[in-house]
């Protein structure tokens, strides 16, 4: 049964005021989760701001999970300014996650992401290396202060390439433009992203033009995360039909190819 | 001896306990407490079974049904305001027919009140799902979602006009025998006219209030928040106008009020059953936490054992208009 979860924060770690770890203890989510599933963290008692926000699961061990996210708003601002030894509610995990196959196994994954979204990427890698699958990690931003968790791929000897739009770190421009040049001496055998929607977008272009199957995590608002509210949906193809499917419980993560972009 | 009045002690809590009961008689139906789950933040009801025990619950409204499968409105469906939460979903659905064969069935076995929510572009429409579902006894109510716009009417809907109102519920009641729960809109002038109109119509009883219709806008983009522009608000935000809608309505009717609008605690629900409401219905507060509707009895359950409410039932409609002292 899955439960509403008390989590303690066991560690917090911070970048200025824009990004946020937090490690929480919950032996149960984190023996139950798979990269690319989320959590619905409950912010406040009180009804300001109202719903619970998702977040990927970032890392897990035995007893704990991460979560990394960005102070973008009113929930994540007060999410940040919670301390170690609070207590958070957190219903998880949800969703289905990315799919990793047996058929990949010895093969090469390219993993791109972008801003935040590089969240559950980390988790992902982390995974498929145990797996003896190839890694590399395409990790974008702004600016160099935007690639916090660069890091935390090279210390697990995970090959990553980083680009910012200003060029402050790595090469300048977009993540799929670095991703695009690989492409042209290296080939993966399949992409897996997290990130802004342009950002995919552009990758299921790429995955479509270079016959790589890629499996995209979706962001969208949420209202309950666990399938009731109909709130979350974006328009995937099923067969030969478009309809609009929950990302909280058909997704988060989908084949490019059946994603129907606006 | 410690033993001995600690065992005591164990006997007259229990004795409290029984002494309290919650249950509810709506006439039509028999809830074992007053917390039913609003239609549309339920799901079809399974949804929930991973978190809480459905038999637990008062009752739950399933999502709106239409006759055909309905895709909804396009994204954004959800914004967040204040203390509460604006939606166009657009009552996507899988229509009356898979809902029968799929999810009926799980449905059945359960001892809590299973309602179902009903749809139409047309009064029409309403009248053939009544019937079509007629059959199926492990339904204890119908409840008509009369806030769907009418194709025929211009897009007018029924709970938007007294005689529309009393047309549609008419017509309904005529053409089935299961119970029937009119849930009104309170984006009206007059919520009793509208009550009354559902009576005379021959509803069972009444629920309220829908959503309350409202707009969001981003400064920065300067683009509706919705992706249908308007949504409906729901939440803590809409509790008070709720409140006083659900009174006005239990002054205006005999039958049987539902009341519905941002109840998130048992407090709240005993709000709206001193202003006359016979049993609420929880909504948003079934997204900020999966097991709120069970949280909600226990916090019913405490305060009546703290009053010394013997029955609940009594508390319906008994503010009390004597000055402070």
């Amino acid at each position: 049964m899955l439960k509403n979860h008390k989590a303690v924060i066991t560690g917090k770690k911070s970048w200025g005021n824009d990004y946020f770890l937090f490690s929480l203890e919950t032996p149960v989510i984190a023996r139950e989760s798979k990269p690319g599933q989320f959590l619905m963290v409950k912010i406040t008692d009180n009804p300001y701001p109202l719903l619970r926000r998702p977040f990927s699961i970032h890392a897990r061990n035995r007893q704990n999970i991460e979560i990394f996210f960005q102070n973008t708003g009113v929930g994540t601002s007060m999410l940040s300014q919670k301390q170690r030894g609070d207590e958070i509610e957190i219903l998880g995990p949800l969703g289905n996650g990315f799919p990793i196959e047996k058929k990949y196994e010895s093969k090469k994954a390219s993993l791109v992401g972008g801003g935040r979204g590089a969240a559950p990427l980390y988790f992902l890698a982390c995974e498929l290396v145990k797996k003896n699958i190839n890694v590399t990690v395409f990790y974008g931003g702004k600016s160099s202060k935007d690639l916090p968790i660069a890091s935390k791929f090279k210390k697990e000897n995970i090959r990553t390439l980083c680009s910012t739009e200003d060029g402050s770190s790595g090469s300048k421009g977009l993540i799929t433009d670095l991703f695009e040049t690989e492409l042209k001496t290296d080939i993966p055998s399949l992409i897996y992203a997290c990130g802004p929607e342009g950002m995919l977008k552009t990758l299921s272009k790429l995955s479509k033009t270079y016959q790589i199957p890629a499996e995209l995590s979706l962001e969208s608002m949420m209202g309950c995360g666990f399938g009731a509210c109909w709130g979350c949906v974006k328009k995937i193809k099923k067969g030969n039909t478009a309809e609009w499917h929950k990302v909280c419980e058909d997704g988060p993560v989908f084949s490019a190819g059946d994603i129907i972009w606006d | 001896m410690r033993t001995v009045l600690f065992f005591l002690q164990e006997i007259s809590y229990g004795i409290d306990i029984k002494m309290v009961d919650i249950s509810i008689d709506l006439g039509f139906l028999k809830l074992k407490n007053p917390v039913i789950a609003a239609s549309g933040t339920f799901g079809y009801g399974f949804e929930f079974s991973p978190f809480i025990d459905l038999n637990q619950i008062g009752g739950f409204v399933v999502k709106g049904l239409y006759l055909s499968p309905k895709q909804g409105n396009p994204p954004p469906r959800l914004a967040e305001t204040a203390c509460g939460l604006m939606n166009s979903i657009g009552l996507q659905g899988i229509g009356v027919e898979r809902f029968s064969k799929e999810v009926l069935p799980q449905l059945k076995a359960l001892r809590s009140a299973v309602i179902i929510n009903i749809c139409g572009d047309s009064n029409e429409e309403y009248a053939r799902i009544a019937e079509y579902l007629d059959k199926y006894k492990e339904i204890s109510a119908y409840e008509l979602n009369i806030s769907c716009p009418n194709v025929k009417k211009g897009g007018i809907c029924p709970a938007q006009n007294p005689d529309d109102t009393y047309e549609i519920v008419k017509l309904v009641k005529k053409s089935c025998s299961t119970p029937v729960i009119t849930k009104l809109s309170p984006n009206v002038t007059d919520i009793s006219e509208i009550a009354l109109s559902a009576e005379e119509g021959g509803s069972d009883a009444v629920s309220l209030v829908n959503t309350f219709l409202a707009m969001g806008i981003d400064p920065e983009t300067r683009k509706p928040k919705l992706g249908n522009v308007f949504g409906g608000l729901s939440g803590p935000a809409i509790k008070p106008i709720a409140l006083r809608m659900v009174y006005q309505a239990a002054n205006a009717v005999q039958i049987p009020v539902i009341g519905i609008g941002g109840i998130s605690s048992g407090r709240d629900a005993i709000e709206f059953i001193i202003a006359g409401a016979k049993a609420v219905q929880v909504g948003t507060a079934n997204f900020t936490a999966p097991d709120s509707t069970l949280k909600i009895i226990d916090e019913i359950t405490a305060f009546c054992k703290e009053k010394k409410i013997k029955r609940l039932q009594d508390l319906s409609g008994t503010v009390d208009f004597n000055p402070q002292m």
